[in-house]
């Protein structure tokens, strides 16, 4: 909402400075966005009279002139048609940044002859596109004086950013009673009396709605006025127009625009003349159409207002005018249309024809429902005053809406919501001074607000009036009182875990990432996702319209990115949600990762390797560790999902049904279809699904007791020829359970086939730690052990000793 | 005696110009061994009687302990030369680069970071952490915080929706903030409530200064006597925390938000100076969230007698505050994966908040 000071203290006496104008707007909350003071845009350029016009001697077009500015005469070419001797206009001189153009003028010769300044046109001071002459400024503009203030152009522009509950300060006089309110000074008088009426109006008005919806347009106030005389409007209200960007028009387009921006009551002038029969507010009929004043058409449906005549629709109610009634230069008769539209339909309605307007953005946010009436009778006024003519008297249809209420306000709860306190005489003051009328009843205050304030619902809202007027800087700052001196842990289990696995994976080497929680939908569809209910209705772009049903498709993307830009070793990792159906229960948080390229870079000391699925599996492995899960009882099983490589994946579970996780290196056909260079390695950690550690045992965080063997630990290695399609597991559990007491550690210590190996086996070599308890082992208990080692790998899965 | 004397004197003489151990020892041997004249004079003495045996042993034995002596002093002088010679042929060139070991490329997210950053400050202060769905339902995203239906931030320019649901023709919405998770929160137990809410919220939006997915951190307070005063003073609390500064001054402008009544916008002060920006320092005024008492109709959609109960509510941008405090310049950078980014702003994973040792690296 914009408005120049001169307008603001039209409605408002006062001695306050701009500045503390604006710091008051922004503490009752009006916030300032800005002040634009054009006096000091304007400050180089001055009044000049041309005291000489004459032909420039090289160039037919220009003409070299004499312009004295009350103190110097400056020699200037100008080129423009209607420069003559004893004229008046702007002069700009040398070292002045034109405001049009943003030009630096520098002295300049043209074609031989010196100039020194510029006159200037309307365009040239950034005024309007109007550039076939300079301005022509009238005789007793004084000679000398800025041209800001001749133009009244030295009027500070503000613009304030207004909360959508405050539709009053949608016009310069709602802005004007907060201030005064606030005790910036005191609302000057609005004359709204009645204009006495000349004749009967013979235009007829009528509201044509179903009882249940006669909201749509509670009230419609009309007035004929003949005779009047549409031209340009006087200076002053073009100036303040222009002042907050509109365009003038046409006095009669003028005055409406003024008093939507100084009442905040839009209205709509017809021409009287092309209007057939009565005014009637209804629906619009199925098929009915509007030329608009956009000069767009409009195809209207029976959910929206107009107002029509025995012709049709000639404007849609509250939002635009039609072309075809509006007001020409010959217009001599007119009909003023004040009416009440509702607010969510008028919101509805522009919403679904995408019309923006100055009507539209006040109806929706409610126009004061008890100044229709007034709001014709100042319009009738400014009509006459400016246009001349005869007022018929005012015709009504419907009523006024019911927005009386009463709110009860317990004065003791300003101190109760606010932390600070005033008398009641003073709270009652500030309602009374928002025109809140204001009946001590007991303890309590009957608080009925005014018609301008329909945002007032309750007795927080009353209290949020005061609290603002008194100014939000009164309230205290206090701390929470303290439950208890150390506080207890603020994250539960599941968040502390998305904590410790993220930093166990940037521990690693990943680096954490934050992508997008919608995807493109054929990558989703990669990763299982894609499904109708899950893609957005109205996306921000189509690579982004898919909820991702995995984190990966969104890594996968990062990698390219970065191999793009030249870094092809990518370690990636986020802890995010995903999501499986459109509901609460659809979302899980995960763990993911991917890794692609080198381990590292080429280095003297560190041989740098492939990474591989088996450092996918090492990270998944990391972060579940870092969970707090018991790591050796999980199961490596096949049965990853099918963006994985079938043959290089796997799961980690804890119990055959529970898949803690995905890794291994991806299918090569999605990093095809996503246009990747492999290969990549990822993982997928299930955090929701990780169980709650068991508590230990009497409860409490107490460790199981540690018993240390006093004796000497051995180990000793087996190399054993298997099946190469063996899964190591296989074996390492068969030794495992060859002594469980015994044996504390089976390791793989290398993996051969090949040379020396019979075709389709392989040799696992692995090295056993026995740990004796009771005593130190003999050589005859660890041979003993030794067989029962062989035996059990051989029962299990035919391994044999390689010889 | 005399001869002794001499070849003592050939005995020193021989044991300082021993070049080597090797030498030394056999110097020592041609002495001292089983074999050397000092251990075959000593064992001469048997043979002398009690009075010259007394008076020559007393000789040995000290040209025993002066030649011990000396060949010992001698052994440590060319040991020390041994070592010494060992280790010159031993350097390494400690210039060569070593690698940055793989692991110390980690990294953890600005948003994670200041998320754990705002948990420790907030846990201080007797909160705890909830969180919520991303899709939401129409009532928990809007109409439990009192935003109704014909509310412009329910139309389709800011709020991402999924199409309506078979079975009851519901349209889900990704959420546009983080409040839902009040309702929630109230909606699951009785109060009071201290809880903040960190998390990912969808707004459609994409220009310079927004991105369609952001992080906000939404608090609540609700309990019997919560006032404006103690919203300030918890949000003063934590600026002083979060941007490390004693200097903090706050702003509360009136304002408008549906959840809240009254409601205001708060801002920060910061000083501008040499065009870099410092929050909580300085005389400019900077916006950075908004705030206010819950306003009773929401707690009355959240089953709650209002007349009992009351308290605050606050909303932040996480991504807005972690760029203020370590000064990133631009939002669409979060979201890129852009490794430079993010081994730029990220921080390494030992860097993990605590109010003890200091919230902020």
């Amino acid at each position: 909402m914009k408005f120049t000071l001169a307008w603001l203290k039209s409605h408002l006496d006062t001695a306050a400075t701009l500045e503390q104008i604006t710091e008051k707007l922004t503490a009752i909350g009006l916030e300032v966005e800005g002040v634009t003071d054009r006096a000091a845009l304007y400050a180089p350029f001055v009044v000049a009279e041309v005291k000489k016009a004459e032909q420039h001697p090289n160039a037919d077009k220009l003409r070299v002139c004499e312009v004295f500015t009350g103190k110097e005469t400056f020699q200037v070419v100008c080129g423009a048609p209607n420069a003559r001797a004893g004229m008046k206009g702007v002069f700009a001189p040398v070292g002045s940044t034109i405001p049009g153009t943003q030009m630096l003028l520098k002295a300049a010769t043209i074609r031989g002859v010196a100039s020194n300044g510029m006159l200037c046109s309307e365009r040239e001071m950034g005024l309007t596109d109007e550039h076939t002459g300079i301005i022509d400024l009238p005789q007793d503009a004084p000679t000398g004086a800025p041209f800001a203030s001749v133009m009244g152009l030295d009027d500070p522009v503000i613009e304030i950013k207004l909360t959508p509950n405050r539709g009053d300060c949608l016009g310069v006089r709602g802005i004007a009673r907060d201030l005064a309110a606030a005790g910036l000074g005191t609302l000057k008088p609005l004359d709204t009396s009645a204009v006495a009426g000349a004749f009967k109006s013979p235009i007829g008005v009528h509201c044509v709605f179903p009882p249940e919806e006669a909201r749509a347009c509670a009230i419609f106030v009309g007035r004929h006025v003949k005779g009047v005389k549409n031209g340009p409007s006087p200076l002053w209200l073009q100036q303040r127009l222009k002042a907050i960007g509109l365009r003038p028009i046409s006095a009669l387009v003028d005055i409406t625009n003024f008093i939507t921006y100084d009442l905040g009551r839009p209205l709509h002038v017809f021409d009287a003349d092309k209007v057939k029969g009565d005014i009637v507010a209804r629906f619009a009929k199925p098929g009915e159409k509007l030329l608009a004043l956009d000069g767009r058409e409009y195809a209207l449906d029976g959910t929206m207002t107009v107002i029509a005549d025995a012709a049709g629709p000639e404007s849609i109610a509250g939002i635009m005018g039609g072309e075809h009634s509006g007001c020409t230069p010959e217009t001599t008769n007119v009909f003023i249309e004040c009416a009440w539209f509702d607010p969510v339909r008028t919101a509805a309605t522009g919403r679904k024809l995408g019309i923006h307007s100055d009507a539209r953005h006040r109806f929706e946010r409610t126009v004061d429902p008890g100044f229709v009436r007034s709001g014709m009778e100042v319009a009738t006024r400014m009509v006459l005053a400016l246009c001349g003519g005869s007022p018929s008297e005012v015709v009504v249809a419907g009523e006024e809406p019911d927005w009386k209420k009463t709110v009860a306000l317990r004065p003791s709860r300003l101190k109760g919501l606010v932390g600070f306190d005033l008398p009641v005489e003073r709270q009652v003051e500030i309602l009374q001074s928002l025109g809140f009328a204001v009946e001590r009843t007991g303890a309590t205050l009957s608080v009925r607000p005014p018609s301008w304030r329909p945002d007032i619902d309750g007795e927080a809202d009353l209290v949020e009036e005061i609290a603002r007027l008194h100014g939000f800087d009164a309230i205290p700052a206090e701390p929470l009182p303290q439950l208890r001196a150390v506080p207890l842990p603020a994250v539960s289990l599941a968040q502390r875990r998305v904590r410790l696995a993220r930093r166990a994976l940037a521990a690693r080497g990943l680096v954490e990432a934050v992508t997008y929680s919608f995807i493109r939908r054929t990558d989703a569809a990669l990763f299982g996702g894609g499904q109708p209910e899950l893609i957005l209705v109205n996306p921000i772009s189509a690579d982004m319209d898919a909820m991702r049903p995995s984190i990966l498709p969104g890594l996968i993307a990062a990698a390219k990115r970065n191999m793009d830009r030249g870094n092809a070793d990518v370690a990636l990792f986020e802890v995010g949600p995903q999501y499986a159906a459109p509901n609460a229960d659809g979302q899980m948080t995960a763990a993911s990762g991917i890794r692609r390229g080198q381990s590292g870079p080429r280095h003297w000391r560190d041989r740098p390797r492939p990474v591989d699925a088996y450092d996918a599996k090492a990270d998944a492995l990391a972060a579940l560790a870092a969970l707090g899960l018991p790591v050796e009882q999980l199961m490596v099983m096949d049965g990853a999902p099918d963006w994985y490589h079938p043959g290089r994946s796997g799961t980690l579970r804890l119990g055959p049904k529970t898949v803690l996780a995905n890794f291994g290196e991806l299918h090569p056909r999605i990093l095809q279809a996503m246009d990747v260079k492999g290969p990549l390695v990822a993982f997928e950690i299930f955090l929701d699904r990780a169980p709650q550690p068991r508590a230990a045992k009497g409860g409490g965080r107490t460790k199981p007791a540690l018993k240390l063997s006093e004796f000497q630990a051995v180990e000793r290695d087996f190399a054993f020829i298997v099946d190469a399609a063996l899964p190591a597991e296989t074996l390492l559990k068969a030794v495992r359970g060859a002594d469980k007491v015994l044996i504390a550690r089976v390791g793989v210590f290398d993996v051969f086939a090949g040379q020396g190996i019979p075709e389709g086996k392989k040799s696992l070599a692995l090295t056993v730690r026995l740990e004796p308890q009771q005593q130190t082992l003999t050589d005859a208990e660890i041979d003993s052990v030794a067989q029962k080692i062989v035996a059990a790998a051989g029962r299990a899965c035919g391994a044999v000793l390689r010889g | 005696m005399t001869e002794i004397t001499t070849l003592a004197a050939d005995a020193e003489r021989a044991i300082a110009a021993a070049e080597s151990l090797d030498a030394l020892e056999e110097a020592r041997i041609g002495i001292l061994g089983k074999k050397g004249w000092l251990s075959a004079a000593l064992k001469e003495l048997g043979g002398l009687s009690p009075d010259e045996r007394k008076a020559r042993a007393q000789h040995l034995n000290e040209v025993k302990e002066r030649l011990t002596a000396e060949i010992e002093t001698r052994r440590s002088v060319l040991a020390d030369a041994a070592i010494a010679a060992r280790l010159k042929a031993e350097t390494l060139d400690m210039t060569l680069p070593l690698n940055e070991s793989a692991e110390a490329q980690g990294r953890i997210h600005p948003v994670s970071q200041v998320i754990d950053e705002i948990t420790e400050i907030f846990a201080a202060m007797g909160f705890t952490i909830a969180e919520g769905p991303d899709i939401e339902d129409d009532f928990h995203n809007f109409t439990a915080l009192n935003i109704p239906p014909e509310h412009p931030a329910r139309q389709m320019q800011d709020t991402f929706y999924l199409p309506p649901r078979q079975s009851d023709g519901e349209q889900m919405v990704l959420r546009t903030h983080t409040s839902p998770v009040q309702v929630r929160t109230m909606e699951s137990g009785p109060p009071p409530y201290r809880i903040v809410v960190p998390g990912r919220t969808y707004r459609s939006d994409y220009d310079m200064t927004h991105t369609p997915m952001f992080h906000q951190i939404e608090g609540l307070v609700i309990d019997r006597a919560t006032h404006m005063g103690h919203l300030k003073g918890t949000l003063v609390e934590f600026c002083k925390a979060f941007f490390e500064t004693d200097n903090v001054k706050m702003r509360f402008r009136p304002s408008y938000f549906p959840f809240t009544e009254p409601s205001a916008e708060v801002d920060i002060n910061c000083s501008r100076e040499g065009g870099v920006l410092r929050v909580g320092e300085g005389n400019d005024w900077l916006e950075i969230l908004g705030c206010g008492m819950v306003n009773p109709r929401v707690l009355q959609y959240c089953g709650i007698d209002p007349n009992e109960w009351q308290g605050f509510a606050w909303g932040m941008g996480i991504d807005r505050i972690a760029m203020l405090k370590y000064g990133i310049p631009d939002l669409r950078g979060f979201f890129d994966a852009d490794l430079r980014w993010l081994k730029h702003y990220g921080f390494v994973p030992l860097d993990l908040p605590t109010l003890g040792q200091g919230v902020a690296r």
